[in-house]
């Protein structure tokens, strides 16, 4: 607030260098040759450091071994890392990358989803019968729609960046921009060759993250250990704007195919739903997002018989990665629209269609887990439909205005067996002078895990706030309690930091301070889950939220503006409610983003409008105004009964925003962002074809 | 060359090439590391300083052009005491501030804005604040924050 808060850059290390990386001019290829040209530049003013310096593996240790540290002689994708510098200021350092000479022998580059050949993973999903199959078939409506979703970047406002700085024993210190330290550590140990004591991650104030500091930061640890490692003196690897668009992982895109089966009553029979992800260029996190994605296709519904098939494929662009819901948003965002569709084709209404089909208590989900507790899918939709006021028409002529509504649910913590795997860790000591000190990995990215861990604590202890205090994010201080992914930090690892409160509160009084107490996630028996199968327990419980959207669209011009957001939150239990409300907006202006101005378009394999001067994220003035709603609806297991709602507003706003489009205007979009060309486009489209009435 | 302005109230001087940016010399030369660089081309306003009162993309300024002006950064926002000015208290007291990396440069937008109007509407905050991106709160906190200060 004073300015006094460090961030990765703010960190001034004396003798540290400045790192840069010389990254592929195509998309695929060969490296036919790399000449450094000693006529051209002195390269005893640099370090330089290519794939045959690396002492360890050549890899970024994630789940595949696919991604090298720095391309040796295969090039997968445009910006993809092949040589690193290091000089003692940034003009030298310039000179030196524009000195750097790299042949390559160009292949044919696969950039397009539909003609991509190699997949990285597949997953289906069965309950009951396959659609084609039901009885009676030929007496129900089967409504089928195919809709596409874009590319989005996390744009945190402050970039990607890490500081290497060589200590003793050959331990090399890392302070970065990062969600996930011990992510880090794993990478570095692998392709530095390091012990569990030398590599050392600090986790500096990072400026967002939303999932695009999950796994990248490993790539830029990496690079900088490597050049410090080299150059025998720290070095800073900070990268600009540019740099981080055009090369930093994006939300995956897209094509998702619905079809569905009703009664004319509207009853759901049956839903027969195809998935497939783009990954890019290398595996990153993508069977991950592909679980989520699928596990969600059927949106928050009761459907007797369901079928989804998922696949993630390779192309060669920029590996797409971690992004705030993490697949989930892009098959809710088809999921609700086929709610619509359903509706338009029975002529009923959308919101009673949702009533019929909504998951209740009792009911089971695709993968066939059964929702015993917690389930507000009725209570959001009437709290937002309460909330909402009545639209006015637009005054303005060309204007047209409409809402629309959304009803989704977000798995909360990993999928599956994932915490089961993890066993996250954390540490609770009582110091002699009567503070607390609470040790985890999980770090604060903005959204409040600092103030949520101290709270919990301080209840859980009787003391004051000011009596606990969170140790750093140092992989030399801290247990491993997991990433900060997957909306499980104040729900699993909160339960943990109470547990482990209470637990010292009952010792502290037999025993004196100091004590530590360490607790570990224990996946409660009843929850069940068979990763090859894909039935049984997805996650241990689920957050809910309805969102109401209102737009004016322009006919003349095509621009769609938000006006109103209405939300309405199923979060189990708000711990800080004034925090709980900023994750929500926050991640609803993301998703409005998503769903209106924020498109990348690609040319030769790259990212065409790789600055913020082109790729557009909304400012305060095309934010509309968003209303959140706290529902409150506690979870067993969750500390004071909160669920993890992270993610959940990613999932709701663009489906809700496209409806909206529809009402006012009468033309559905399937794709989004729902740009002023596709608007126009498909408002002349229904103009010729004349059915382009107001519905 | 010398370059001599006053930064936070207090005279400074500085050897510098006049054509390094604003930025890097309040950031590396005199600490103020308060000032964040957010894209280097003025489309952020992370780096957001006052000159004169205006505010300015510290990225897009040579330190030449400051010789003899009142520059302000985050750092000066506060009392000398330390004390936190009311737009900063306000901040924090609505959650305006998620993951801190804006707060530096909104702050100076709103305090200029305050300064400038009197009884500012939603819309108005709006379009003051437009010239800096935030990424976690959706603005709604933001401009909360701002308007509770209005009197």
């Amino acid at each position: 607030m004073a300015g006094r808060a460090r961030y990765t850059d703010d960190f001034a290390v004396p003798g540290a260098w400045y790192g840069k990386t010389v990254r592929s001019t195509i998309p695929r290829g060969t490296i036919r040759s790399i000449t450094l040209d000693p006529a051209a530049f002195d390269w005893s003013r640099v370090v330089v450091v290519t794939a045959d310096d690396i002492p360890g593996e050549n890899v970024v240790q994630l789940i595949r071994d696919d991604q090298p540290a720095l391309a040796h002689r295969e090039i997968r994708h445009r910006e993809e890392p092949i040589l690193l510098l290091a000089a003692a200021d940034r003009a030298t350092l310039d000179q030196a990358a524009c000195h750097v000479q790299i042949v390559y022998d160009p292949a044919e580059p696969v950039l397009d989803l539909e003609r991509a050949t190699e997949t990285y993973s597949t997953i289906e999903i069965r309950k009951g019968k396959v659609l084609d199959e039901v009885e009676d078939l030929k007496n129900l409506e089967v409504v089928e729609r195919t809709f596409r979703v874009g590319l989005q970047e996390q744009l945190y406002i402050e970039p990607q960046g890490a500081i290497a700085i060589p200590e003793a024993n050959g331990a090399i210190r890392i302070i970065g921009s990062l969600q996930c330290p011990y992510y880090v550590h794993r990478a570095l140990k692998r392709a530095l060759k390091l012990t569990d004591e030398q590599a050392i991650v600090v986790q500096a104030e990072t400026g967002g993250g939303f999932g695009g500091k999950e796994e990248y930061p490993s790539i830029v640890a990496i690079h900088a250990a490597l050049l410090a490692r080299k150059a025998g003196r720290p070095v800073r690897l900070i990268y600009d704007r540019h740099e981080d668009l055009a090369a930093s992982t994006k939300r995956h895109p897209g094509v998702i195919t619905h079809r569905t089966a009703v009664r004319p009553d509207g009853s759901l029979v049956a839903q027969d739903i195809e998935i497939e992800l783009d990954g890019g260029a290398y595996c990153t996190l993508t069977p991950v997002v592909l679980s989520r994605a699928a596990i969600h296709a059927a949106g928050p519904y009761s459907s007797p018989n369901v079928r989804i098939r998922a696949r993630a494929v390779a192309t060669n662009t920029p590996p797409n990665g971690a992004f705030r819901g993490f697949g989930a948003p892009q098959s809710l965002f088809a999921a609700e629209l086929m709610v619509e569709h359903v509706a338009e084709r029975l002529g009923m209404s959308s919101v009673d269609l949702r009533r019929k089909w909504m998951l209740r208590v009792g009911d089971t989900t695709a993968t066939g887990q059964k929702l015993t507790e917690s389930v507000g899918s009725e209570l959001v939709l009437d709290a937002a439909l309460k909330a909402a006021s009545t639209v006015q028409p637009s005054t303005r002529p060309t204007v047209r205005r409409g809402r629309g509504l959304s009803l989704v649910f977000h798995g909360s913590g990993f999928t599956g067996s994932g915490e089961k795997k993890l066993q996250g860790t954390i540490a609770l000591e009582a110091l002699v002078d009567g503070t607390f000190r609470i040790l985890t990995a999980s770090t604060e990215i903005g959204q409040g895990t600092k103030t949520i861990f101290c709270q919990l604590a301080a209840d859980a202890l009787g003391v004051g706030l000011d009596k606990v205090i969170l140790a750093p994010q140092d992989t030399s201080l801290v247990p491993d309690s997991g990433p900060t992914v997957a909306s499980r930090t104040a729900m699993i690892v909160g339960r943990l930091v109470q547990d482990a409160a209470s637990e010292i509160k009952d010792r502290l009084r037999r025993e004196p301070p100091p004590l530590r107490v360490e607790k570990t996630y224990i996946q409660p028996d009843s929850i069940h889950w068979d990763e090859t199968t894909y039935r049984g327990d997805a996650y241990p419980v689920y957050a809910w939220a309805c969102t109401i959207a209102d737009v004016d669209v322009d006919t003349t011009t095509g621009e769609v503006r938000v006006t109103d957001l209405v939300t309405a939150v199923d979060c189990g239990k708000a711990l800080h409610p004034v925090m709980a409300e900023g994750q929500i907006e926050g991640g609803s202006l993301q998703a409005v983003g998503w769903a209106t101005i924020e498109e990348i378009k690609m040319k030769e394999g790259g990212y065409q409008n790789d600055r913020l001067a082109t790729y557009l994220i909304p400012t305060a003035l095309d934010a509309p105004r968003i209303r959140t709603i706290l529902v409150e609806n506690p979870y067993s297991r969750g500390p004071f009964g909160a669920k993890g709602i992270g993610e959940l507003p990613m999932d709701g706003p663009a489906p809700a925003i496209i409806a909206a489009i529809h009402d006012a205007t009468g033309v559905w979009l399937d794709e989004i962002p729902a740009t002023p060309e596709k608007v126009l486009a498909a408002l002349n489209g229904t103009r010729d074809t004349g059915d382009g009435k107001r519905s | 060359m010398t370059v001599r302005f006053t930064l936070n109230g207090v005279p400074v001087s500085i050897e510098s090439s006049g054509s390094r940016r604003l930025l890097d010399v309040l950031r590396e030369d005199l600490g103020k590391t308060g000032t964040k660089e957010g894209c280097g081309e003025g489309e952020c306003g992370a780096c957001s300083v006052l000159i004169d009162g205006d505010v300015v993309d510290s990225c897009l300024v040579a330190v030449g052009q400051v010789e003899g002006r009142n520059v302000l950064t985050v750092e000066g926002l506060a009392a000398p005491n330390g004390e936190l000015s009311r737009l900063q208290q306000a901040f924090i007291e609505y959650g305006a501030a998620q993951c801190g990396i804006c707060t530096p440069g909104m702050l100076l937008a709103a305090h200029v804005l305050l300064q400038r109007t009197t009884r500012p509407s939603v819309d108005s905050v709006r379009e003051g604040l437009a010239g800096n991106l935030c990424r976690c709160t959706g603005y709604t906190k933001i401009i909360e924050a701002v308007l509770s200060c209005v009197t």
